[in-house]
């Protein structure tokens, strides 16, 4: 497995990780879908880093039916610190069920993932502010906080 | 959120709108949901109609977001458990063993035999307990009343079994980290093997109800077809899959606590319509009993948790006899164990398919970020395709074929 977008790869308790580079993520999945039979995509989540810089991580699980293999596809992301939120593109061209997966995402952590066909909030309201999963959200929210009114 | 409510007004009235030829078909948008009694949960679908055919199916989702995954990130690596069995709550077992796997290989113990055949055992009564769930309220959505009694009759008693192991029927929380809550109970052979006995005499009985009954056959056959390729395309997983003729089992491609011990067959069809979706289940079934007998058989002596007093609590007994058990029961309790910092994707082969958690840790004694890769989501992306075209009346034995629990989508 060799990819020009893999800027590093490693094992660790048996996992096979890639760290990859953001800005050619599409590249490097349509190169596992097709030369290395990575035929489904798992999940897409992301985990936030918070103080730290490049702040979001997206991570892509990847498996093949074929070679019984899973793979991590990980991509760090800047943003949030210059006030708008980071994007990444989409990858629902490569595999459909990406689609709830990244509107996932983009509901609890504010990722935007460019060429998405249909990117709304699909577990909260759609008119709630502010992304859950973000450390600087509370656990208890802020509509029922503690307020003097 | 009135420019929201505009909005949807908006797109409201361009469905609705009149066609210009009076003789071309009229769309009409239906709302079914989100308290409609087949969807077993709050789903909301919807449907875009041309006479009785399907021309359009999206599923809203998140009525019952509870941020689960939210309030993991604020509890102690112990406490999680808990959390697990409100996911799914009828294979609440499987949850547990899930995260108890994914947080074994970060903290890297090794669980005695004997929990893990027991944990074995536990996690195939709560798949019995999903199927017959599923069976007895699928039967009942396409109008075959009698089975649902038959199978909640057996599932009160894996219930009463679970009770008797647990404490608890439903959210038994029973999987712990490092190995199993409680002792097995004392006579707790006697029980499960009074059950497995009658038990594939009683999975006959739900097969001649519904196999010699015309109507289930007209209703269920050729009903739901959805290619193989785009189910994996899509992210479905489990019975769905067996059912379209892929042999993919966790259980036996990817084997955990000691399912490579086991002999059991994977059941398949290949007509992957609904009717072959029961029969896979109702295989699945028979196996479930078959690995129970040979856990019941082989059950290892030894104990029941792993040698590792600093995350595992110390027995009642010893806690208040010896100094160093109650050190221990104190700094678990006060203050958690710390996790070695790192990643890991743990998956198995729930009821309903893949469940993954793929869990972050900061070194800290609570989790940094634990992420849920439920089946009951990815399976249910799958509905539009599978809806598309479809009569309505048949929409009702397709929804209930993917056997989704919304406490698993929502999450």
């Amino acid at each position: 497995m060799k990819h020009e977008a893999m800027l590093e790869t490693l094992e660790s308790r048996g996992e096979y990780v890639v760290i990859a580079d953001p800005a050619r993520i599409l590249d490097l999945c349509r190169y596992l879908k097709d030369q290395e039979k990575f035929n489904r995509l798992s999940a897409v989540t992301a985990v936030d880093w918070y103080p730290a810089e490049p702040r979001f991580e997206v991570v892509y699980l990847l498996h093949s039916t074929e070679r019984n293999q899973r793979l991590r596809v990980k991509c760090r992301l800047n943003g949030a610190s210059t006030g708008s939120n980071p994007e990444i593109d989409s990858v629902t061209g490569i595999w459909r069920g990406a689609n709830w997966y990244e509107r996932e995402v983009f509901d609890l952590f504010g990722i935007v993932f460019r060429n998405h066909p249909n990117l709304v909030r699909i577990l909260m309201p759609i008119d709630w502010e502010g992304y859950p999963l973000r450390k600087g959200y509370p656990v208890h929210g802020y509509k029922y906080g503690y307020t003097n009114e | 959120m009135k420019k929201v409510f505009e909005e949807h007004v908006a797109t409201i009235s361009a469905a609705e709108e009149l066609p210009k030829t009076p003789a071309a078909p009229r769309r009409m948008t239906l709302n079914m949901g989100p308290q409609h009694p087949s969807t077993h949960g709050v789903l909301r679908i919807m449907l875009e109609l041309e006479g009785e055919t399907i021309k359009k199916a999206e599923p809203d989702i998140g009525f019952l977001h509870t941020g689960i995954e939210k309030e993991c990130e604020a509890k102690f690596w112990q406490q999680v458990v808990t959390l697990t069995d409100r996911v799914d709550y009828l294979a609440n077992l499987s949850n547990n063993l899930v995260y108890a796997l994914a947080v074994e290989k970060l903290l890297q113990i090794e669980i005695p035999p004997r929990a893990q055949w027991m944990r074995v055992m536990m996690t195939e009564f709560s798949r019995l307990n999903s199927h017959l769930v599923w069976l007895g309220t699928h039967a009942l959505d396409i109008g075959a009343m009698t089975v649902f009694f038959y199978c909640f009759r057996e599932r009160e008693n894996i219930l009463r079994i679970l009770e008797m192991f647990s404490g608890q029927r439903m959210m038994t929380s029973y999987i712990r980290i490092g190995g199993l809550a409680l002792e097995p109970p004392r006579g707790w052979e006697r029980a499960v093997d009074k059950f497995i006995r009658a038990f594939p005499g009683n999975v006959d009985e739900y097969e001649e109800l519904l196999d010699l009954n015309p109507i289930w056959k007209r209703r269920t056959q050729g009903v739901g077809f959805i290619p193989l390729e785009e189910m994996l395309d899509l992210g479905v997983t489990g019975p769905m899959i067996r059912a379209a003729g892929l042999k993919w089992d966790i259980r036996k491609s990817e084997p955990y606590s000691s399912y490579d011990k086991f002999d059991f067959e994977i059941p398949t069809r290949n007509e992957n319509d609904v009717y072959a979706r029961y029969r896979v289940r109702l295989g699945e079934m028979r196996q479930s009993a078959r690995i129970i007998t040979q856990a019941l058989e082989g059950m290892p002596e030894g104990p029941w948790q792993a040698d590792a007093p600093h995350v595992v609590l110390p027995e009642r007994e010893r806690m208040k006899t010896q100094m160093e058990a109650l050190i221990y029961h104190f700094k678990i309790v006060t203050e958690g164990f710390r996790v070695p910092a790192g990643d890991v994707y743990q998956c198995i082969e729930s009821p309903r398919g893949e469940i993954g958690y793929y869990i972050v840790s900061d070194g800290t004694s609570k989790p940094y970020r634990v992420f849920m890769r439920t089946p009951s989501f990815g399976n249910l992306q799958a509905l539009g395709v599978m809806l598309d075209g479809a009569l309505i009346a048949d929409s009702i034995a397709a929804l209930g074929s993917m056997d989704f629990v919304l406490g698993d989508v929502d999450r």
